[in-house]
């Protein structure tokens, strides 16, 4: 994958290392999350909360740095790939931000459903996200 | 992509627009109108830009003037008048509760936006107004390096000084300007974290029990049950043992205690919870009801559970009880002062005067006035009234914010503590001995831009 320079297989090394954040840190707050919902104890939310806000600073990076990738390599081979790959990220910014908003709320309010769900499904667009930046067969299409 | 990011920011706009209220809801007096729960995404902070009076002056009922008795105060809160006509003004800010979540950071900031810029004086001012021409010509510091005082009370000579983190008190002989002598400590009040960190006070109508509302140590219980230990109370303190009893539980947020006249019960005006909508919780005034729960942080308005907050207590929540008047929600009432001796006379001879500092969460500005609330038989009857407004201009920005009021009845004159423009301002019928303001004007300092 051609992020700046491209090393042989995988991304750029810093690139991957930012991504890292989002892909540890959600499905983090999704088991905060769970905790909380199962035991009442107001910590874990608070947990959740920070978990969401560091994962959220680190998905902006990653998402900028896709974006003006995307837009510079625009004919490149590798397109496709770069477009889905940018295209999860944005999509893990909005549910992510809409799950910070939603655990700044108080209380039990602060994940409920609806907060699970988008634990849930940010936590899968930062899995799909790594699988895709981090697959050697698209780092073997690059690398052509 | 760059179209889904464009969504969201319209959707998080929409999600923050909506905390408008619906002005067909009556939301004071015995029974107000309490709409469904709305919580929204974006909880809808709205800020009055301070502005300062400029030239202006607070707006008064027509046969009443109004001075600024003194000015350049730092964080003025809850005065008294001593029996000589001395006018003390506590100054200062407390709180400093630790960030204990994003959130705290960022409305930290905001909320910072519509507070006088002004450092927290930590002392208490003493002002003589000896020719009543509305106009203090004797200014001192009374008392110096306090910790956030708020409440303060008078009993046989005594001053009593609700500090943020304990009451103290100061023996005063009349006439003097200044006290050196160092504070008394009657008991120490609860202060970790100090999320509500005003710790209202007044006494018994026998001088004996001394009175102390102590707010809760967050929204809703949202930083843990365990540090809401003897929070969202009133205690009622021996004045010369400092032994305690606590009078009545779950009462978020009591800022201001006062003794009604004709019954010497005791009354609070209270804070209410955020949150949960424009027109939810409305903020109350109460007499506080000997071993009385008022519900917070589980239910509000008597029995209406908050479903924020887990785990539940139904058995708690079945003994709450409603409280007897609503001011309306959000309009933050801080202080109260009842119409002692016949008040002014005519409609505003009994009754309680309500200092609302307004609302920061609400998308139609609510409060920033003076209300009369007016009593028959020891009650509270009809819709609050007009006293003191002019605090908002017509594009809502604020010249001012009210906090403590003060009715003394020996001078008939009603005193507004302003801590925005850091003002007091004096409210007396015309024709009283005040004279016109001649020289000058009004001097409110408008704050720092």
């Amino acid at each position: 994958m051609r992020f700046g320079h491209t090393t042989g297989s995988g991304p750029n090394p810093l690139h991957g290392l930012l991504l890292s954040f989002p892909v540890a840190l959600f499905p983090a707050a999704l088991l905060t999350d769970i905790a909380y919902l199962r035991t009442e104890q107001i910590q874990w939310t608070n947990f959740s909360a920070w978990l969401i806000a560091g994962a959220m600073v680190f998905t902006g990076l990653v998402l900028a740095w896709a974006v003006v990738s995307l837009v510079i390599g625009l004919r490149g081979g590798d397109r496709l790939r770069r477009m889905v790959y940018a295209g999860l990220l944005a999509g893990l910014f909005v549910v992510g931000l809409i799950n910070a908003f939603q655990h700044s709320r108080d209380g039990w309010s602060s994940v409920g459903t609806f907060g699970l769900l988008l634990s849930i499904l940010s936590a899968i667009l930062a899995l799909a996200a790594g699988v895709i930046a981090h697959s050697s067969l698209f780092s073997r299409e690059v690398a052509r | 992509m760059i179209r889904s990011l464009v969504g969201a920011t319209a959707l998080l706009l929409v999600l923050s627009a909506c905390g408008r209220s619906d002005p067909s809801l009556n939301q004071t007096g015995p029974n107000p109108d309490l709409p469904g729960l709305s919580e929204t995404l974006v909880p809808p902070m709205k800020i009055a830009q301070p502005v300062g009076w400029g030239d202006q002056v607070p707006t008064v009922p027509e046969g009443f003037t109004v001075t600024a008795l003194a000015t350049d105060f730092q964080i003025p809160r809850q005065m008294l008048v001593l029996p000589n006509g001395d006018i003390l003004v506590a100054e200062g800010r407390g709180g400093g509760a630790p960030a204990l979540r994003p959130k705290d950071v960022i409305a930290g900031v905001i909320k910072k936006q519509g507070n006088t810029q002004v450092e927290s004086g930590n002392r208490i001012t003493l002002l003589r107004d000896a020719d009543g021409d509305g106009r203090a010509e004797v200014r001192s510091v009374f008392i110096d390096n306090l910790n956030a005082p708020y409440g303060l009370a008078f009993v046989d000579n005594t001053l009593y000084v609700a500090n943020q983190d304990a009451l103290v008190s100061f023996p005063y002989q009349t006439g003097q300007t200044r006290i050196t002598a160092a504070p008394t400590e009657v008991t120490k009040l609860p202060s970790e974290v100090n999320h509500h960190w005003t710790k209202a006070l007044t006494a018994s109508a026998d001088g004996q029990t001394l009175y102390v509302g102590i707010g809760s140590n967050s929204n809703v219980g949202e930083r843990g049950m365990a540090i809401e230990e003897e929070r969202a109370v009133v205690w009622a303190i021996d004045r010369t043992t400092g032994a305690r009893r606590t009078v009545a539980r779950g009462i978020r947020n009591p800022t201001a205690l006062a003794i009604e006249p004709t019954t010497a019960a005791l009354w609070s005006v209270v804070n209410e919870r955020d949150e949960i909508g424009p027109q939810l919780v409305p903020d109350y005034l109460t007499s506080v009801r000997e071993g009385a729960f008022y519900g917070w942080p589980y239910s509000y308005w008597g029995q209406n559970i908050d479903p924020r907050v887990r785990p539940q207590k139904p058995e708690l929540v079945a003994t709450a009880i409603a409280p007897d008047y609503a001011l309306g929600s959000h309009v933050a009432a801080l202080g109260l002062s009842f119409a002692t001796q016949g008040g002014f006379g005519g409609d505003f001879s009994q009754g309680a005067f309500i200092g609302e500092h307004g609302s920061w969460n609400r998308q139609d500005l609510s409060g920033y006035k003076v209300v009369w609330v007016n009593f028959v038989n020891g009650q509270p009857t009809g819709e609050p009234i007009d006293f003191v407004t002019g605090f908002l201009t017509e594009n809502g920005q604020a010249r001012g914010r009210p906090v403590g009021v003060t009715f003394d009845p020996a001078r008939r004159i009603l005193l507004v503590a302003d801590d925005l423009s850091n003002t007091v301002w004096r409210i007396a019928p015309r024709g009283a001995p005040a004279a016109a303001p001649a020289a000058g004007g009004p001097t409110a300092t408008p704050p720092p831009a």
